[in-house]
């Protein structure tokens, strides 16, 4: 009988040592160690063996017993990492993900950020202003009166005599300044309005307006601003230019020109063979607005600037078409 | 304006490259648009020899001519009488096109072949003979071009000038700013009056009724002029910068309102009753015709310019047809006046009528200047209309102007700028744009500005001319010394961005429409008519009628994208956009501008791919989103509640909601209603939200304060109810809430069923609660005396029944 559990603890260790996967492992446990396995069986016939084999037979049967849980147990385990580690089952991994799309933000919203997040990080906070304005902040407390001919230089679209779509942010300038006293340092992005539609010119488009009103601020101060500016957005070695411009609520006035980022200056058909590009525009507060807020002039100057987020979108992203920035093309919108 | 470099060269020389020049122009202010050769047309035409002269075989008045161009000869059909063999003529080759625009090309006359085009000086520009052929003399090289030939060449600079530069209107004034640039004086034009005879008050007078209007007016009388073509020269000149011209008279008015930037203007004398001159107000609703034939309405604040009895200019804007020049003029009375600026603007305005002399006149010429340019035209109108000159002048000046002196101070403008000049470079600065200095103490500076220079009159205009000749680009770039405090924290900026980027994380892609819409949007929209949105501001000078009033709510502009996208193949859609919509409080006052959020889904709920089947986006779809947002700031009292059938507009009754902040309207959402999908030529289903993003903003909880992770398990039981269709969820739910249950941690639904075996009209909801307490772990015995309670409550409160 020794032999006989012998026999099958040798045959069930072989058929375990070919066992390639865990199916067959958990059958031969069955077919071994189940309720009718053969070790069972055996274990359960040792009542019919003649009395003094009983003790030795039942040992044996049990070592054996024993031995093989351990081997099925270990064979178990092995297969096991070999699935997980060897590929076991394996799926395409070349078919596409479930797809979880991100949305998009809108070209203007991200060159606005960009352009706020720059100005924050000198200290700048963020201002709002409405609108619809009326005729005083949009025009005569930034020193534009009526039937003064720097009126032309924006054409406005009129709600009635009063009141204005903004044709520019700068009135947020004269907000913020009726309600604060100084220092002052703030960027303003909006929404403007133009009664201008045509290839370079949408009724209405995004600008952001910025304003510095402290003691000893000067025109060399304006520079170091806009330029760390221009630097930051373009890139550290764009050169650019300060040129003499009018604008009646700063004095002296300026335009700033980078060299074209397209041509690199030598002239074509985004700068206009000129080989420049005019980015922004920026003067020292005219007394006249100070003035106009309650400001001492005597103690405190600034810098104003304006810019339009569209065009510096097209520039950064290369677009080329200015309508398509509120046409919710969705192939436009998607792209960034 | 377009300067002429030729004629600019007359009053300052221009020694550098004009490329140099443009530069400049450009870093004084005086902004270089556009740089053009002149004489470029020529490039294709070329001296031509005249070989032959054949009769044309098909017309009598044309002859047939073969040409020498070099190395070619050619054939051209020419209808000149003076055309003669051996003559060297202009020949337009095909590709040339003209100053009259005719474009030459090469094509068959009456059957014969013309390969190109033999030129009249006329035909060129180059002369006023129309008569014949330009004949070529000095024998130039056949087959040259025209501008080598002739050598000619100018260049025209299109100055784009700020209006705060009226003085550079003019080619003097350009000149002076050259000057200084090229470091070389400007020279006037010599004024040398001829002879004059008579005494011009023997002739006329000039009455100025409103002198803040007309502070001045000055007049010369010349007789016995012959009208007729300008001589060559002047209407060079004028041709050089664009100017059509008209007649000898006429046009030296131009040109001398082109050199000195004083607008003149010429009466025929014989056509002004009591020839005189009063300078008076309109009457309202006076009619007056103006040279270009049109009837003009005045009122009483337009300046006229009137003889004895009636208008014969509209002052400083344009004359009348009434005392026009004509070719059997014989006695000009010539004006050169300065006008109220602000007046002259209002009426060209009103008018709708601006020319040469409005834009000059309401910029402000100089005050001092008439003189000058009205002995400059009278002098020109006595030489080349051959006339006599009357002595003496008119000069009516009710209200001379004054000069202040302005007091600079050198310290003051060192700190302004940003830079170290001193004293003496900054008055050399001033000096050589013509300023007067007187220097009071080592710092201060008397400054008085030249009368043509409007535009100064405070110390800061005069720190802006020094920065601009010391050179902006010169100025040293230096950084603010910026002060800690800061005071204007914008929160609502920043929250807008959150969820903007909260919903882009959604996948939704931000939209940005036009903030004006058409009139006919609130119809479209199927808005009641009490409905507030219908208070439209409306734009008086819009675009067009599609954006004509300014929108009142973001669902137009975004079906627009949505219908735009689904036309280009694109149907699966996710949008949103923040922005503000404006509800009018009449026009004359600024409207309530309020920051709404508003988005549109339609298609599919997944991206089609392998993974997934299709399956259309629904109302949960986008409830969940708004449901998730509202957690993520953690905003709290909303609730969604069916929204009335006869509520609903644009939305389909029994598919929107209406969303409530602590039980007030903030926003919707909903299906689209066919009849607005219909409205738009939209031809899918689509599910829209709008919210109230002031309402959001204002009500966020400033900071979010720690709630303590549970230390005990929680338990949940489940439970099915039958109820009544018309039973809302969310009002059970809602119930649930009131009980205010201790240990109740959370409710949810798990599903909702009707159909068999649930009968008609009935549907069962499952819920699972959740409990949970905070000091213990909860036994079977607590939770379920718990769960009784309350689904016995839930039972009674909705009428409910247990499934069987």
């Amino acid at each position: 009988m020794e032999n006989r559990i012998e026999q099958i603890k040798a045959e069930a260790l072989e058929s375990v040592a070919k066992a390639i996967d865990i199916e067959q492992i958990k059958s031969l446990s069955v077919k071994y160690l189940g309720r009718k396995g053969l070790v069972t069986l055996f274990l359960r016939n040792i009542s019919q063996l003649p009395a003094k084999e009983r003790p030795d037979a039942g040992k044996q049967a049990n070592i054996a017993k024993k031995e093989l849980e351990n081997a099925f147990e270990k064979a178990f385990a092995d297969l096991e990492t070999k699935t997980k580690n060897d590929g076991f089952n394996a799926i395409d991994v070349s078919l596409p993900g479930r797809p979880s799309p991100q949305g998009t933000l809108h070209p203007i919203t991200h060159i606005t950020r960009r352009i706020c997040s720059i100005f924050s990080r000198m200290g700048f906070d963020i201002a709002e202003g409405p609108e619809i304005e009326t005729d005083y902040y949009n025009f005569e407390a930034l020193n534009i009166p009526k039937n003064h001919p720097a009126r032309d230089m924006q054409d406005t679209f009129y709600v009635s005599d009063n009141i204005v779509l903004r044709t520019h942010t700068s009135p947020i300038q004269v907000h913020i300044m009726e309600q604060h006293a100084p220092p002052i340092r703030i960027v303003a992005p909006g929404k403007v309005y133009r009664c201008d539609s045509d290839l370079t010119h949408t009724p209405m488009f995004n600008q952001v307006e910025g304003l510095l009103v402290d003691e000893h601020v000067s025109f060399g101060d304006l520079k170091g601003v806009l330029e760390a500016f221009i630097h930051e957005i373009f890139d550290e070695q764009i050169s650019l230019r300060f040129r003499p411009s009018y604008f009646p609520f700063t004095e002296p006035s300026a335009e700033v020109d980078i060299l074209c980022v397209i041509c690199r200056g030598k002239g074509c058909k985004v700068c206009s063979n000129t080989g420049w590009l005019e980015v922004l525009g920026c003067g020292m507060v005219h007394p006249a607005v100070f003035e106009n807020v309650g400001y001492d002039t005597s103690q405190y100057t600034g810098f104003a600037f304006g810019m339009g987020v569209e065009r510096l979108a097209m520039l950064k992203y290369g677009i080329n078409d200015l309508r398509m920035f509120f046409e919710s093309d969705y192939r436009f919108l998607r792209q960034f | 304006m377009k300067i002429s470099l030729n004629w600019l060269k007359q009053y300052v020389p221009v020694n550098i490259p004009t490329t140099e020049l443009a530069e400049k122009l450009t870093m004084a202010g005086m902004e270089v648009e556009g740089v053009t050769e002149r004489f470029q047309y020529l490039d294709s035409v070329v001296v031509g020899s005249i070989i032959e002269v054949a009769p044309h075989p098909n017309a009598d008045k044309l002859r047939l001519c073969q040409v020498s161009i070099g190395e070619q000869i050619i054939s051209v059909v020419c209808g000149a009488p003076n055309a003669k063999a051996g003559m060297k003529v202009p020949c337009a080759l095909p590709g040339a096109i003209l100053p009259s625009g005719l474009a030459v090309k090469k094509s068959t006359i009456r059957g014969e072949t013309s390969e190109g085009m033999l030129c009249s000086e006329a035909e060129l520009e180059l002369g006023i003979d129309t008569s014949g052929l330009m004949i070529l003399s000095d024998n130039p090289e056949e087959g040259i071009c025209l501008n080598t030939a002739l050598n000619l060449a100018d260049t025209v600079l299109e100055i784009d000038l700020t209006p705060n530069r009226p003085d550079c209107l003019s080619f003097i004034g350009i000149a002076r700013e050259v000057a200084t640039m090229v470091d070389q004086p400007v020279s006037l034009p010599e004024i040398n009056l001829p002879p004059a005879s008579g005494r011009i008050t023997d002739h006329t007078s000039v009455t100025i009724n409103n002198a803040d209007l007309c502070p001045r007016y000055t007049a010369r009388l010349i007789t016995d002029i012959t009208v007729g073509p300008s001589p060559f020269w002047l209407q060079d000149r004028l041709l050089s910068i664009g100017l059509k011209p008209i007649n000898n008279i006429v046009d030296i008015t131009n040109f001398v309102m082109m050199e000195q930037g004083q607008p003149l203007h010429a009466f025929d004398f014989d056509q002004l009753a009591e020839n005189r001159i009063v300078v008076r107000t309109a009457h309202n609703k006076e009619v007056f015709t103006t040279l270009d034939g049109k009837e003009r309405l005045l009122n009483d604040t337009t300046l006229m310019i009137c003889d004895g009895e009636k208008p014969v200019a509209v002052a400083g804007v344009m004359g009348g047809m009434n005392s026009e020049i004509e070719n059997t003029t014989t006695r000009v009375l010539l004006e050169s006046a300065y006008f109220n600026p602000i007046s002259i603007r209002k009426t060209a305005k009103h008018l709708t009528l601006n020319t040469d002399a409005t834009h000059r006149f309401e910029r402000g010429v100089d005050p001092d200047g008439t003189i000058t340019a009205l002995n400059r035209a009278a002098q020109l109108i006595a030489e080349i209309g051959n006339g006599q000159l009357i002595d003496g002048i008119i000069d009516e000046h009710p209200l001379p102007s004054s000069a202040n002196a302005i007091s600079l101070s050198v310290t003051k403008t060192n700190k302004y700028l940003g830079t170290d000049l001193n004293q003496k470079e900054i008055a050399d600065y001033l000096r050589s744009v013509e300023f007067k200095i007187e220097i009071k103490n080592a710092d201060i500076l008397s400054v008085l500005a030249p009368t043509f220079r409007v535009d100064v009159s405070r110390p800061e205009d005069l720190m802006e001319e020094v920065a601009r000749l010391w050179g902006y680009n010169n100025i040293k770039t230096t950084f603010p010394k910026i002060s800690g405090v800061t005071n204007l924290p914008n929160q609502s900026s920043q929250i807008k961005d959150q969820i903007k980027d909260v919903m882009a994380g959604y996948g939704f892609s931000e939209s940005i429409t036009y903030s004006f819409i058409g009139k006919d949007a609130c119809d479209r929209l199927n808005l009641a008519e009490n409905d507030e949105r219908r208070r439209l501001l409306e734009i008086l000078n819009p675009i067009s009628e599609a954006q004509s009033v300014m929108r009142t709510s973001l669902i137009p502009g975004l079906l627009e994208a949505m219908h735009h996208n689904l036309s280009h193949q694109i149907k699966d859609l996710k949008f949103f956009e923040l922005g503000k919509i404006f509800i009018s409080n009449g026009q004359a006052q600024q409207p309530t501008e309020t920051e709404m959020l508003a988005g549109l889904w339609t298609g599919s709920r997944f991206n089609m791919t392998w993974h997934n089947k299709p399956v259309s986006c629904d109302f949960y779809d986008l409830k969940g989103i708004l449901e998730d947002l509202f957690h993520s700031f953690g905003l709290e009292g909303i609730s969604f509640s069916k929204m009335e059938d006869a509520l609903c507009s644009y939305t389909k009754a029994g598919h929107t909601a209406q969303i409530l902040f602590n039980d007030k309207p903030f926003g919707l959402i909903g299906e689209l209603a066919p009849i607005i999908l219909n409205n738009f030529n939209i031809k899918q289903p689509a599910f829209i939200f709008e919210l109230n993003i002031n309402t959001f903003i204002s009500n966020l909880t400033k900071t979010k304060m720690f709630v303590p992770i549970p230390k005990f398990p929680f338990t949940d039981r489940d439970i099915t109810l039958i109820v009544d269709n018309n039973v809302q969820a969310g009002d059970i739910l809602a119930k649930v809430g009131f009980f205010k249950e201790k240990l109740m941690e959370d409710i949810s639904v798990l599903d909702v069923y009707s159909g068999k075996p649930i009968p008609d009209g009935k549907k069962s909801i499952s819920l699972r609660i959740v409990y949970r307490s905070f000091t213990e772990t909860l036994s079977d015995k607590q939770i379920n005396l718990v769960h009784q309670q309350l689904t016995d409550r839930i039972i009674q409160q909705f009428n409910a029944t247990l499934p069987v």
